[in-house]
């Protein structure tokens, strides 16, 4: 067995060493200057493994010929066969001269030579590099190259090159163009689109195709660049929505004004902000999955200082919105203080995990994963909130208390308790969002100021006491604000929004979606 | 009662205004009654406070309207007053530019703005002081109390539309300062803005102004008027079948209390030396409602004597134990929503067994 494997190995050496006697990509390099040049073109399209080292080091000189047709490149002291790329003793050496024909063949073999590398991702980006330069003379290198690729990807980016090449080259042919300019237009992005602008001195049947074609890819791009602002505007509805989704609930349901709202999405963001240094400290391989143990945790504490919010302050004030609003005001105060005091005044590192950051282009489109899974975890805490108030008992009680306290307790409910556990469930989701926001925010005392007022915007657009209301009112305002934002800038485009919603409330003061039915009354 | 705490307060106000002006002017630095100028400057900021706190009792307390967004009248009387301050500094700016302020300079405008224009006069300045807000309030309270937002709601579009300032008067595009605000003030009516007889004359002046609103909102409350916008204050739909428009009476008060908030703000301006978009945020107006319930809601004295405590409260505090301040002013909404609905006049009159 060893045996015949070592048989092998040797037969494969010598035909391996017959080839290379056969085919020398070196050879003409110990000739005159024409050959130099033509060994340089055989050479770029080889895909010998010392092809690059060998035509920088006859740029730079160091390429020396020896007895024998020897050729090494001289490393300091140390001299490299080309061949083979180790060090080897040379005797009889002289530097391999070069003019500016040589020079121009070498610069061009350079930008080819890429395209034989080992290395998947130089390949495609000398490639991306022959599409962006336009380059004739990288025609050779790439019919060769496109022999040997074997990556798929790699090959159709080397195709349009190829195209983009010949659209260059003077001497194409009419049909021939009228396919390069095909295969560019199928690429359908904005390099494609330069490629094919820049066009010009062509036969009118190209000038004609490429027109069309520009026109096709502009269409092509205005589509992806709405479809990007959509999917920005969804995170940012997204956002919005986790961060109204709680007040959804005590505002929305409950008819609390929670001013201290937005610090229950900070205590999130805080207990998003111990879990992890707990984790660094005590075992940093669930550093991963950090933010799975913090959302039922920020749940869980948020949702403990919103029933002890409800239990020593709210339940005084049934009835008395604008004292609520106060209270809750000054709450919100000492909260941020309390935090400042205990965490600092400064933002708070909260790590993203690995799974989360990156992106994934999409189309034309980039998708980045923090963004995903904000939007993702947006519809997974609304459909949970859903859930709990359409289909459990608990969910059942709050409704009932909400509509009728007096028939509700009638009925045996203990409205205290649903009212503690309403709110507690409300600013559990506020702690939950806190979780989310601290990925793309900065995690500092006053995280939640600045959520405040656009999460009370969202649910009074919606209309309050609806939450499917404060779904469609969180998407559509995220959306608008992303559209507004190219044409009249991030802070202009807000204040229009707000105008607007200022606007709006005028015409429908109970939102979007409004509750009709005796509720109304109160 | 009312009559006798208004008649105090005047007397307060006016006295201690007078007083420590006389004791600024007339000692000399070392004497044990000399009031140092930073004082004065700093009961007149107390005393422009109050103005407002004024006008925000005057629309909560008697026509229940929370306006959330008062900081931003003040604010824009304010900016009226800073524009014509800083037209007076001519020539003598960093860049020693006679017609462009150095902000301008330094953002490259070449012109002044039309808006700018009229505002190196002082007479045109203090009626802008007093229009723009009125006029923001007319537009605002106008389509608010036709389309009966009302309550919580208009809590919340109140406090949006001073948030939609703050915003703008944030962009250095809005031609009045950025986030820097405006500032480096030198004369006021041709006098040097850092004498001590100008800052003790502020004083006086805002005194006076004070006692007159105070006595112009006593007058309102109190007629005819006054009885019916309390009505709507408790029971709008009953005033409303009684064949009155509670629109027309809220939208006045309104933009009556937002002039009065611009006046404050224009005697503001001078005194502190500065004016930027902070005054704008959405918390300085809810302060300034705290201030109104820590002095009692609906009794228009209450509200100066909350805006002058709770601001002598935060001058201390915030010097000697800075962390503890927050602490305070959220404790003191709650307690005071808590405890003491009518606020300390409230508590006051009550130990007295009488009526506020």
């Amino acid at each position: 067995m060893f045996l015949i494997r070592r048989m092998i190995f040797f037969i494969l050496l010598l035909l391996s060493s017959l080839a290379h006697a056969q085919d020398d990509p070196f050879a003409g390099f110990t000739g005159g200057f024409d050959d130099i040049r033509k060994g340089i073109e055989a050479l770029a399209i080889s895909g010998h493994p010392q092809a690059a080292a060998a035509i920088t080091a006859l740029q730079a000189g160091t390429l020396l010929a020896g007895a024998g047709g020897v050729l090494v490149i001289k490393d300091g002291d140390k001299t490299i066969d080309v061949h083979t790329g180790q060090p080897i003793v040379a005797t009889g050496l002289r530097t391999v001269r070069i003019n500016n024909t040589v020079r121009r063949a070498a610069e061009a073999a350079i930008g080819s030579l890429g395209l034989f590398a080992k290395d998947t991702s130089t390949r495609r980006t000398s490639a991306e590099a022959v599409l962006k330069s336009r380059d004739p003379a990288a025609l050779p290198a790439l019919d060769r190259a496109l022999e040997l690729e074997q990556d798929a990807g790699i090959k159709l980016v080397m195709q349009q090159a190829r195209a983009a090449a010949q659209l260059a080259a003077p001497d194409t042919s009419e049909p021939a163009k009228l396919t390069a300019i095909n295969v560019i237009k199928a690429r359908g992005d904005l390099d494609a689109r330069a490629v094919l602008a820049t066009l010009a001195n062509q036969p009118p049947a190209v000038m004609e195709a490429a027109k069309a074609a520009i026109l096709s890819l502009d269409r092509i791009q205005q589509f992806w660049s709405v479809a990007q602002s959509v999917f920005y505007g969804l995170s940012l509805g997204s956002v919005l929505l986790l961060a109204a989704a709680g007040l959804a609930i005590t505002f929305g349901v409950m008819g609390v004004i929670n001013m201290a709202h937005g610090e229950l999405v900070m205590i999130g963001a805080y207990t998003t902000f111990v879990v992890q240094d707990i984790i660094r400290a005590h075992a940093p391989g669930l550093f991963a999955s950090s933010l799975f143990i913090a959302i039922p945790l920020a749940f869980l504490v948020s949702g403990a200082v919103g029933v002890a919010i409800e239990r020593c302050l709210i339940r005084f004030l049934y009835g008395r919105p604008l004292e609520t609003l106060l209270a809750t005001w000054g709450l919100s105060l000492v909260l941020q203080q309390a935090v400042r005091s205990l965490f600092g005044p400064t933002n708070r590192e909260v790590g993203t995990p690995g799974w989360m950051s990156g992106s994934t282009p999409f189309g034309g489109l980039t998708i980045t994963y923090n963004r995903l899974y904000i939007i993702v975890f947006a519809i997974t805490v609304i459909a949970a909130l859903i859930t709990v108030l359409k289909r459990t008992p608990l969910g059942l009680r709050m409704r009932a208390v909400t509509q009728n306290r007096r028939m509700a307790a009638a009925m045996g409910i203990r409205t205290p308790w649903i009212d503690a556990l309403t709110f507690g469930l409300g600013s559990g989701v506020a702690g939950m969002a806190g979780v989310a926001l601290s990925q793309i925010d900065n995690v500092s005392p006053n995280l939640g100021q600045s959520y405040i007022i656009d999460s009370f915007m969202v649910v009074v657009f919606g209309g309050v006491g609806n939450l499917w209301g404060t779904v469609v009112s969180a998407l559509t305002l995220g959306i608008v604000n992303k559209f507004l934002e190219p044409l009249a800038g991030a802070v202009l485009g807000k204040i229009v929004v707000l105008v607007a919603l200022i606007l709006f409330i005028q015409r429908k003061p109970r939102g979007m979606f409004p509750l009709k039915g005796r509720a109304v009354e109160q | 009662m009312s009559r006798l705490s208004t008649t105090i307060c005047i007397f307060l106000v006016l006295g201690g205004a007078i007083a420590m002006a006389a004791l600024n002017l007339l000692t000399l630095p070392g004497s044990p009654l000399h009031v140092p100028t930073y004082a004065v400057s700093l009961v007149g900021k107390y005393l422009s406070y109050a103005i407002l706190a004024l006008a925000l009792d005057l629309v909560w307390g008697f026509a229940g309207i929370l306006s959330l967004g008062h900081a931003a009248f003040f604010a824009l009387g304010g900016y009226a007053m800073g524009m014509y301050l800083m037209r007076q500094i001519g020539p003598r700016g960093v860049y020693g530019n006679a017609v462009l302020p150095d902000f301008m300079v330094f953002l490259n405008y070449k012109e002044l703005p039309w808006y700018w224009l009229g505002f190196d006069n002082p007479a045109f300045a203090l009626l802008m002081a007093l229009l723009i807000p009125g006029l923001l309030a007319l537009i605002f309270g106008y389509f608010a109390f036709r389309s009966r937002v009302s309550g919580v709601y208009l809590s919340i579009i109140t406090q949006a539309l001073t948030y939609a300032l703050l915003l703008a008067f944030f962009r250095n595009d809005m031609g009045l300062g950025g986030n820097n605000g405006l500032t480096d003030f030198k004369d006021m009516f041709g006098l040097p803005l850092q004498s001590d007889a100008v800052r003790s004359g502020l004083l006086v002046a805002t005194a006076i102004i004070l006692t007159l609103c105070l006595l112009a909102a006593r007058y309102l409350v109190t007629s005819r008027f006054g009885k019916v916008l309390i009505a709507v204050r408790d029971t709008e739909s009953r005033t409303r079948f009684l064949g009155y428009r509670p629109e027309s009476y809220k939208l006045f008060v309104f933009v009556l209390s937002a002039v009065m908030a611009g006046i404050g703000g224009a005697l503001y301006v001078p005194q502190v030396g500065i004016i930027n978009p902070g005054e704008f945020a959405p918390a300085g107006s809810i302060e300034a409602v705290v201030w109104v319930a820590v002095g009692g809601r609906g009794t228009l004295v209450g509200a100066i004597l909350g805006a002058v405590l709770v601001n002598a409260g935060k001058t201390y505090l915030t010097g000697a134990f800075p962390e503890i301040w927050l602490f305070a002013l959220g404790f003191l909404f709650i307690l005071v929503t808590l405890l003491l609905p009518k606020g300390v006049l409230g508590l006051i009159s009550s130990r007295r067994g009488g009526k506020p």
